[in-house]
């Protein structure tokens, strides 16, 4: 008798073969520059269930360009392990070839001219055919979305995220979890769910002053496909009014809640369930946890933390798989469950290539028809890129779209040091690139974007440094909220991730002077996405926008001033 | 990241705290008043669960909740506090249900701990992490 682990265990390995497989042809087909349609979508579908998986759009209606993370360190248990893998060791460890169109997607190395060659990635009407090529296949699949959805974009600010459920809604999901959309405040977040035509759910999105499950919310739905009863539980991000700003959307309370969470999974199952996925929105290492506690979840659809791989990690009987951000990924997931249980999966990351995906005309139409009224503003060109200046921000510090917010703050609000949040998303602009109004959006885009300009002693600075840090790199990962480093200006310091909090920040430097940071003295700091109330001070688009004008062509020194430790 | 008043209360609290701390030597300690809770005796672990948040939405007001199956006594404690002392929940002999929550004040990052006295006089400990952060930089 084979027993499920066996199952799980033969099916891995052979889900493993399969995905180097479907993975192997990127890169043979970009050796015949032969990627196409067809070969990407390529899928042997597979036992009863599919599942499509999409997360943390922010907003991206239209193809961008994504550079991965060149550092991504992991701490404690993760250290070494994937999502904390990157670049040419990502490759190894997945057979992918240099220069491959994989390593364009999944890599950051030659990132300028590999996107020559393949393009721009994403846009949701590519994304729409992907879907509507899966349910041909497979009529009742499921399409889920992990939230991170209304948010991210000049058109979704002005529309209060209607020009992203438009769209999303003509995609026809089955249910959504949360993040961002929060930031829209309670009263159009509640507005839209009440209206939303699939299920909004958050086992972990409680009444705030009862602490109580909410009836907007609910914890989970069934699901009748390929002749499976399947359960899909939702879970939120677990750390909202911490990570932004609670005020906004006071009613509410989110935490991990993994007890309930439990009792959510037996309950279904009690139910009949016969298939237990989780729709999540808790960040990678976070879900690992999660599936390392919680009994009797098949399926984690992770989001959050932006982390795209080509297979899905398992832990114990569980599968997690995560799905890239901005719209750059779509994961397909087939699964055959027999007698109430999983026996075998498999998966692929389907990269959306936007020059080789062909756009559905239809949403095409709908995404145009959301932009129209704006189109004047957002195509207007600030500014451009120099020949060898790309802007990125995706890793754990300072990008070069993070070191040019800075610049601005540092300029603009006449400030010593500048402080940007370690926000995950953010398309790239390539060099030579013009920058238009809509791309300075895309990176700052929120509800809470004001440019203030504050006092801080150096004392003060180096609480909030080691603050952050330990969100990123305390080593349970319970503790962590999912976001990088605060990106800083004119400030240098050295981190050493393996120490404490309190411990971790040390060489505290001015730059423009080169002295060391005086733990008693006042500097002039100028920074955004204030989580506090009545924070005043320009919107930071527009301090981002003054000083691209007056710079014109963009080329930033770089930028050394972080040294990192432990590694 | 971001700088909240809260924080700067905290900020100053945990400071007048660190300072005190010679002075107040001769004051109840945490382990004085599980040591006093408990007349010394060992403690273990069993028929007892501490259900906190891993990080606090609002340190001013963080739920918590404790049940077990035997216990007739509970007592709480928020170790980092000036004042550890949260609350003693005792059951009678016909509970139905004894488990109690309530909202504790934390002074910062700090250890929750709960004892339990259980009926048969032995006594049991849970005990939760929670972090009070600055916030703020959510991917």
């Amino acid at each position: 008798m084979i027993s499920r682990r066996d199952f799980m265990q033969t099916s891995m390995a052979t889900a493993a073969i399969y995905g180097s497989t479907g993975f192997g042809n990127w890169a043979r087909l970009a050796a015949q520059q032969a990627l196409t349609q067809d070969k990407l979508l390529e899928f042997d579908t597979f036992g009863n269930v599919s599942l499509i998986h999409i997360t943390d759009i922010h907003a991206q209606l239209k193809p961008i360009y994504f550079r991965e993370p060149e550092i991504n360190i992991g701490v404690g248990d993760n250290k070494g392990v994937v999502p904390h893998v990157t670049g040419a060791d990502f490759r190894k460890l997945y057979g992918i070839n240099d220069g491959s169109p994989s390593a364009y997607v999944l890599s950051y190395e030659d990132f300028s001219a590999l996107a020559k060659t393949y393009g721009r990635v994403g846009g949701l009407d590519r994304v729409a055919t992907v879907i509507n090529s899966i349910r041909s296949e497979r009529p009742d699949a499921l399409l889920l979305d992990g939230g991170d959805t209304w948010h991210g974009s000049y058109t979704c600010y002005h529309t209060e995220g209607q020009d992203m459920v438009n769209v999303m809604n003509a995609l026809k999901p089955d249910a959504m979890t949360f993040h961002w959309e929060f930031t829209l405040g309670s009263d159009r977040v509640n507005e839209i769910v009440e209206g939303l035509p699939f299920a909004a759910l958050g086992q972990n999105i409680f009444d705030a002053e009862w602490d109580e499950p909410t009836e907007l919310f609910p914890p989970y739905k069934f699901y009748e496909s390929g002749g499976v009863k399947i359960a899909v539980i939702g879970q939120a991000f677990p750390y909202m009014p911490i990570a932004n700003p609670g005020w906004m959307f006071p009613e509410y309370s989110f935490g991990i809640r993994d007890e309930r969470m439990q009792e959510m999974v037996n309950e279904v199952r009690s139910k009949g369930a016969e298939l237990v996925v989780c729709l999540s929105h808790n960040g990678f290492d976070v879900d690992k946890q999660m599936a390392g506690t919680v009994e009797g979840i098949d399926v984690i659809l992770s989001g959050h933390t932006h982390d795209a791989l080509p297979e899905p990690v398992l832990v114990g009987e569980t599968i997690i798989v995560a799905s890239g951000s901005n719209g750059k990924f779509v994961s397909r997931v087939d699964l055959n469950v027999q007698n109430g249980r999983m026996m075998g999966f498999r998966h692929k990351l389907i990269p959306i290539f936007s020059d080789v995906i062909t756009p559905d005309k239809s949403i095409t139409a709908l995404i145009d028809e959301q932009r129209a009224p704006y189109l004047d503003a957002l195509t207007e060109v600030i500014g451009k890129t120099g020949d060898d200046q790309l802007l990125y921000r995706r890793g754990n510090f300072n990008g070069t779209w993070d070191d040019l917010i800075c610049d601005a703050l540092i300029s603009e609000r006449d400030a010593d040091i500048a402080l940007s949040p370690g926000v995950r998303w953010g398309p790239s602009i390539l060099p030579g690139q013009d920058i238009t109004r809509e791309d300075i959006w895309n990176v700052t885009s929120m509800t809470y974007g004001e440019a203030y300009r504050t006092e801080m002693t150096g004392e003060f600075l180096h609480i909030v440094l080691e603050d952050v840090a330990d969100n990123l790199f305390n080593p349970n990962p319970y503790y962590q909220q999912g976001g990088d480093m605060v990106r800083v200006g004119g400030l240098g310091y050295r981190i050493d991730v393996t120490k404490p909090q309190g411990s971790r920040i040390t060489d505290m430097t001015l730059l423009k002077t080169g002295e060391k940071i005086d733990p008693s003295k006042t500097y002039q700091v100028a920074g955004w996405a204030s989580v506090n109330e009545d924070t005043e001070g320009p919107a930071i688009w527009d301090v981002v926008e003054a000083h691209i004008a007056k710079q014109g062509v963009i080329s930033l020194d770089p930028n050394n001033s972080v040294k990192v430790v432990g590694a | 990241m971001e700088l909240t008043r809260r924080s700067a209360i905290l900020l100053g609290a945990s400071a007048i705290f660190v300072a005190g701390l010679p002075k107040i030597g001769a004051a109840a300690t945490g382990d004085d008043l599980i040591a006093e809770f408990t007349g010394g005796a060992e403690v273990g672990e069993g028929d007892l669960k501490l259900v906190a948040p891993e990080i606090a939405e609002n340190g001013n007001t963080v739920p918590i909740e404790v049940s077990s199956g035997s216990a007739a006594e509970i007592l709480v404690l928020a170790m980092g506090n000036p004042t550890p002392s949260v609350a003693t929940f005792k059951f009678g002999k016909l509970a139905a249900s004894r488990a109690a929550s309530t909202r504790i004040r934390l002074a910062g990052t700090q250890d929750v701990v709960a004892i339990a006295k259980l009926e048969d006089g032995s006594f049991v400990k849970a005990s939760s992490t929670v972090k009070v952060t600055i916030g703020g930089c959510g991917g």
